[in-house]
């Protein structure tokens, strides 16, 4: 346990005015494992690459999605790597077009897809879209209730006086998205949610003008977003994952990704 | 100062002076308008020709920016010494080539000069396209003039000193520069002859296929002998050893099905041969791709380095297990338990080249960073394969590329982890 709070303090750059040094490599190699373990998440796992039914179907051409996203989309280890599965198709489809096209940056996703037309990520696209795999379990809300009031209200009813909307106007009441660029939240992990909503703050992800996702990303403190990306990926599965149809709710902003 | 000295100095002085004004004196300037000087020619026919000529030159690869606009430039390459920022070669009169005339756009084809008379850096293909003709270098020149002028500016190049200097490029010319158009071999066939016409001139294979030196030079005496192609991390296989992707044991078909669609039964194009086959040859004729072939197929054969001996191939028994029980859990459900794979569609491991070839840079990046063939015409919708990096360890993943190399009787020798985590390190492209 000394070696757990001693390598949290390494990593928070805290320091210990008498930790020997003893103590101190025992940290550290608390520190190289847990990174170890991280890196090699699936492995750990003991997940094998899936079979496939036949060999000219959308389920053996997407076998080079598997490793990080799942064979049906539900994405796989504990962090990161999102669930794809039964997002809209435009929106899908958008994202494969950018990280092809360098807009969208990552560059495993962008050396992967780099050589692929329209017509056939836009197939990959829909194929992920219908899946409906089962949901990883949810993550263990934020223990600070103050935290948790914050994530519940941008989530579900937003912040007027930093004029930030909630989440479900755009993302579905149940939150799995809006037909037919709008993503679900549903499913994806905090360190996902917080990385992207950094990206959109930061400029490093964008979306065709208007870009109301930057907007509302600038607007929100590092404390917001941890707020509500801990709130959103501690919430149950919907009962219905499809995305919300595109003409049940007004939009509070005008919205690149839905013309 | 000794006398001797003395002397030796204003002697080199004296050289240098001597140099630097022969240097002016046939450094080129712009060339002289001709009087009553032909325009372009025009007709839809020769535009045609020459959008076809440009695909088969794969001039949109470099001057194209992903996802921006065709032809204007802007696209950054990291080569050893610095930055080259690729220009715009859109017909814009101030920022592309609109005021280039077809005589301009020749001799920057044939020479590597530039309109203003300013010497190129040879990231320009021109040590292959001198060897194109003056009728092909017209229609091309056509098709880029027909094309919608964009207006961006050029971005100057971040080269280090001295390789910012653009008039030494004149050293670099004199080692290895040989301009003149293609002259066809008479005692061959005319199928031959355009397949070697494309393969040295506007496909510019020896680019990667040809070792490259610190010069940034490369020896006709090693032309398509292969070699890793700078700060892209990829090995371009020699073209001339059957050890590796040397063609003399393939069928004309499965060369180009390869060069055409992608994937052959034999392996699969990826990294930057994907892009040459996504960009430029899934758009050419059979009749060229099949010249093509046959003219690679006859490369002359010379090995240059002895095949591994037995002492090399050697694996350490618990290597051989740790690979073996990887790629049952990881592999066969695509390669199959003997690696003959499903060709087209998952390439065989079993007896391929690629896979056993010395360098097993190809075979690793695969393992880790996965990838797709290219789609292309005859193969819209290709198959992939999933990046390993963050699930097996730089010690599993040398242990599977070893098993890979060494089962089922291929030839190749074993890999070592470090070698793994050098090529983990870097960003995949």
């Amino acid at each position: 346990m000394t070696a757990l709070r001693l390598a949290i303090d390494l990593l928070l750059g805290a320091r210990r005015p008498r930790a020997d040094s003893g103590a101190r490599a025992q940290a550290i190699r608390f520190i190289v494992s847990c990174v170890l373990a991280g890196a090699s998440g699936a492995h750990a796992q003991d997940a094998a690459i899936p079979a496939f039914k036949t060999l000219d179907s959308m389920e053996a051409r997407t076998q080079g999605c598997v490793t990080c996203h799942g064979q049906s989309g539900q994405g796989t280890g504990k962090e990161y790597f999102p669930r794809i599965a039964g997002k809209p198709a435009g929106y899908l489809y958008n994202q494969l077009v950018a990280f092809r096209d360098g807009k969208r940056v990552y560059p495993p996703m962008n050396y992967l897809i780099a050589y692929l037309p329209d017509a056939y990520l836009r197939e990959m696209a829909e194929h992920f879209s219908k899946q409906r795999p089962a949901f990883k379990p949810k993550q263990p809300p934020a223990a600070d209730a103050a935290v948790v009031a914050r994530g519940t209200a941008i989530a579900l009813s937003g912040d007027p006086s930093k004029q930030v909307p909630a989440c479900i106007t755009c993302h579905g009441q149940g939150l799995t998205g809006m037909e037919p660029g709008i993503p679900g939240l549903v499913g994806l992990s905090s360190s996902y949610i917080a990385a992207q909503l950094t990206r959109w703050r930061s400029g490093n992800r964008q979306a065709p003008p208007p870009d109301c996702m930057k907007r509302i990303a600038e607007r929100l403190s590092e404390a917001d977003i941890h707020a509500v990306a801990t709130w959103l990926a501690s919430q149950d599965p919907p009962a219905n994952a499809s995305p919300a149809s595109s003409n049940l709710q007004k939009m509070p902003q005008a919205c690149g990704s839905q013309m | 100062m000794r006398r001797a000295t003395r002397i030796f100095l204003v002697a080199a002085a004296f050289v240098a002076l001597i140099a630097l004004a022969a240097l002016l004196y046939f450094m080129p300037g712009y060339l002289p308008v001709a009087p009553g000087a032909v325009a372009a020619d025009p007709t839809t026919q020769t535009i045609n020709k020459g959008e076809y000529l440009a695909r088969a030159g794969d001039c949109v690869a470099c001057h194209t920016e992903p996802g921006g606009k065709q032809f204007a430039g802007g696209r950054v390459m990291t080569i050893p010494f610095g930055q080259i920022y690729v220009p715009n070669v859109t017909p814009d009169d101030e920022t592309g080539i609109g005021r280039w005339t077809a005589d301009d756009f020749y001799r920057m084809m044939h020479s590597g000069i530039s309109r203003d008379g300013s010497l190129m850096y040879p990231v320009m293909p021109f040590a292959a396209y001198t060897k194109v003709t003056r009728a092909d270098s017209d229609a091309i020149y056509a098709y880029m003039m027909s094309l919608p002028p964009v207006r961006q500016k050029n971005q100057p190049h971040e080269l280090r000193f001295p390789f910012n200097q653009r008039d030494l490029l004149i050293g670099w010319r004199a080692l290895y520069l040989k301009t003149g158009e293609y002259v066809p071999d008479t005692s061959k066939s005319a199928q031959w002859n355009r397949g070697a016409y494309l393969v040295e001139g506007l496909g510019h294979c020896a680019m990667c296929h040809t070792a490259i030196n610190k010069l940034g030079g490369s020896k006709t005496s090693e032309e398509f002998e292969g070699g890793m192609i700078p700060n892209q991390n990829w090995y371009a296989p020699s073209l001339t050893s059957n050890r590796e992707a040397g063609l003399g044991n393939w069928t004309i078909k499965e060369i180009t099905d390869l060069l055409q669609a992608g994937v052959s039964h034999r392996a699969t194009v990826y990294g930057p041969m994907a892009e040459v086959v996504y960009n430029s040859l899934q758009y050419l004729s059979d009749e060229d791709v099949e010249a093509m072939a046959v003219y690679l197929k006859q490369l002359p054969q010379r090995d240059s380095e002895a095949p591994p001996t037995q002492s090399a191939r050697l694996v350490a028994p618990e290597v051989m297990e740790l690979g073996r029980k990887i790629y049952a859990k990881q592999c066969v459900v695509c390669h199959g338990e003997e690696g003959k794979g499903r060709p087209p569609e998952y390439p065989p491991l079993a007896a391929n080249q690629s896979i056993t070839m010395s360098s097993p840079v190809n075979s690793i990046r695969m393992v880790l960073n996965g990838g797709y063939a290219p789609g292309t015409r005859r193969n819209p919708k290709p198959h992939g394969m999933p990046p390993f990096s963050h699930i097996l360890a730089d010690e599993e993943v040398a242990a599977v590329v070893t098993y890979i190399r060494v089962a089922w009787e291929n030839s190749g020798t074993p890999v070592t982890a470090a070698q793994i985590g050098e090529l983990r390190a870097i960003v995949p492209e």
